[in-house]
């Protein structure tokens, strides 16, 4: 009963989970189920109106997927947490809450590249616009705001180079504009970094990657900081404004500072779907109660493996901010102490080819598009991941013809520069 | 008293020391937040009280409106205030006349009135500001879990299955205080710029 703040490690394993009220069980159940019995007909119009607390049916909610969500939350510092099928579809979930045909969305040009795919074209195609900036010139994303401006979206660590973004600058720019700063944490994981206390009000995650660890499940989590106030003006009807699928509920007066979960919840996920599986769920719960251990291991890794490229013959250059030399070195001891992460790129005398070698050369790291795995991973973005963009904008966003992207897994890191080295060497 | 943030324990004192709640404003429209409120602590074994002078002669879950807290005519344990910061110093005067006092005074979210506040204060009773009854008792007690609130506590010991007016434990362990501390901070902005 006292207030003490429980550690970080602590909340990986506790935050949301309790033993089952039915059986006792200490694990969390995976209440694989699509509904969930009323117990009588005001109950059942009690959670329909979203007058109680409790489960309906799991495209809005599962308890699975409900411990996830609020260990989530828990570690970020936020108010409430929202599961949902991957990454992708808790960007989605967040900017329908925000965006309506004709707004903006202004985003940093430094993102993973199937979020680049999917703000240019996807959400072109309803209306939502995106406007580009540079998360290493701030000044960038001020002369972006419009009037038609309704949210910011940055990555704290960016894909594919590893950078480190400077989230105070860009918060004070979204705070001046009137609008949320939405903050991509997949990379670096609330372990690293904590964008909330950076000055985001939402967070998320594709829970695909470091949350859950072992590359085995998809999913994706949105969390809300409780700190933007949505009824300031008339901006985010889908917040201020009485909502008719509810009757006319206003969703912030209702639920206070944690209402843009809900609403994702109750307007994001029920109408447009993206539900995660609890199975998924229970996946990556369990990958969260090791997160801190994996996390320092996969940067401690990450460093030796970045060091070791740093003299390697072969190699150009080396991307990754825990390097002392790196641009992104005092950004990266001031936002993430811990480690850079694992996730970086480096490039290579022999270009675009020698990439191409590389990867097929190399025995112990697996060629594929993921990143955030148990596994050691590599990829040559140019021809994959950022395939789609042109040749300018691959330099832009970091993922030039020379450059050979590596997500760096909690082997021995013997075992992966001895691979390395090898593969270099072929 | 800081009325930026609450400890646990102050919010959990009230709620396991009330056992009945005055309720001002209350609507008895089912889609107003007071409604919400009034029924769910209902349904977790408070005895309530619906006050609201434009609604006597209806009732809310079987309780009969009153047009005011003097029209009470017994004790009441605490008096929650569903109407706006500005509307809110007349009730407190008028609860201040009551006898015997009412033990708190609780401004429902977004709802602050500091100055009656501290005349509440000054008069002995407890108050909280710009929360929701219904949110602190499912956070308390983690019910609220089930939207994936952060409820900022732990336990290692099984819950039961509430049922219908049961009262629940709130003795969970708290961390990070009354809220957390990013909304904690951006509400006081709010407080101070407004």
């Amino acid at each position: 009963m006292t207030d003490r703040l429980p550690g970080f490690s602590t909340l990986a394993v506790h935050a949301g989970a309790q033993p089952d009220p039915t059986t006792g069980a200490r694990a969390t159940p995976i209440y694989q189920t699509t509904s969930f019995v009323f117990n009588d007909a005001d109950h059942a119009a009690s959670l329909f109106g979203l007058q109680a607390f409790g489960n309906i049916y799991t495209r809005i909610g599962n308890p699975t997927n409900a411990v996830l969500e609020e260990r989530v939350a828990a570690l970020e510092g936020g108010t409430a947490g929202l599961a949902v099928a991957s990454g992708h579809a808790a960007q989605l979930v967040v900017l329908q809450q925000l965006m309506k045909p004709g707004d903006e969305v202004i985003a940093a040009r430094k993102l993973y590249g199937g979020s680049i795919n999917q703000f240019t074209h996807a959400f072109k195609a309803f209306g939502w616009n995106v406007a580009w900036a540079d998360p290493d010139e701030v000044s960038t994303f001020e002369q972006a705001v419009t009037p038609h401006t309704k949210a910011i979206f940055i990555e704290s660590i960016a894909n594919p180079a590893g950078s480190i973004t400077d989230i105070e600058a860009i918060a004070a720019v979204a705070r001046k504009a009137g609008v949320p700063l939405i903050v991509d944490n997949t990379l670096a994981s609330p372990y690293l970094i904590k964008p909330i206390d950076h000055g985001a009000d939402i967070v998320v995650h594709s829970a695909t990657k470091f949350l859950g660890g072992h590359g085995n499940s998809l999913g994706g989590i949105i969390v809300d900081a409780g700190t933007f106030d949505w009824s300031k003006d008339n901006k985010y009807p889908m917040l201020s404004e009485p909502r008719p699928e509810y009757h006319g509920i206003r969703i912030q007066e209702t639920f206070g500072n944690f209402a843009f979960a809900i609403a994702c919840r109750v307007l994001g996920l029920r109408d447009l779907g993206p539900a995660l599986s609890p199975f998924n769920a229970f996946m990556i719960l369990t990958g969260i109660e090791t997160l801190p251990l994996r996390m320092q291991k996969h940067c401690d890794n990450a460093k030796a493996v970045a060091e070791f490229l740093s003299g390697h013959p072969a190699v150009s250059a080396v991307n990754y901010a825990g390097l002392p030399s790196d641009r992104y070195n005092n950004l990266q001891r001031k936002y993430a102490p811990k480690g850079a992460g694992a996730v970086f790129t480096f490039s290579l005398k022999g270009g675009y080819d020698a990439g191409v070698n590389l990867v097929s050369n190399l025995k112990l790291f697996s060629h594929l598009a993921n990143v955030g795995d148990t596994r050691s991973l590599v990829i040559h973005p140019a021809s994959t991941t950022h395939s789609q963009l042109d040749d300018a904008a691959k330099v832009k966003s970091g993922a030039a013809p020379d450059v050979v992207r590596l997500s760096i897994g909690i082997e021995d890191k013997e075992d992966l520069i001895a691979d390395l080295d090898q593969a270099l060497r072929a | 008293m800081n009325h930026d943030a609450y400890d646990d324990n102050y919010i959990r004192s009230i709620l396991n020391s009330v056992k009945s709640i005055a309720m001002v404003g209350a609507s008895p429209v089912n889609v107003r937040p007071s409604y919400f409120a009034f029924k769910y602590l209902a349904q977790r074994g408070y005895d309530m009280i619906p006050v609201n002078p434009g609604h006597v002669g209806k009732t809310l879950m079987g309780k009969p409106f009153v047009a005011s807290l003097a029209d009470i005519g017994r004790p009441i344990d605490m008096i929650d205030i569903f109407r706006n910061s500005s509307h809110i110093m007349p009730v407190v005067e008028e609860a201040l006349k009551l006898s015997p006092l009412p033990k708190v005074i609780w401004m429902q979210l977004g709802a602050r009135d500091d100055a009656a506040a501290e005349k509440a204060e000054a008069a002995g009773l407890k108050v909280v500001m710009n929360r929701c009854p219904k949110i602190e008792y499912g956070r308390l007690s983690s019910e609220i879990s089930w939207m994936g609130v952060n409820s900022r506590t732990l336990s290692a010991k099984r819950a039961p299955i509430p049922t219908q007016g049961m009262r629940l434990s709130l003795n969970r362990t708290s961390f990070g205080g009354g809220q957390t501390a990013a909304s904690d901070r951006a509400a006081k902005n709010k407080t101070e710029t407004s």
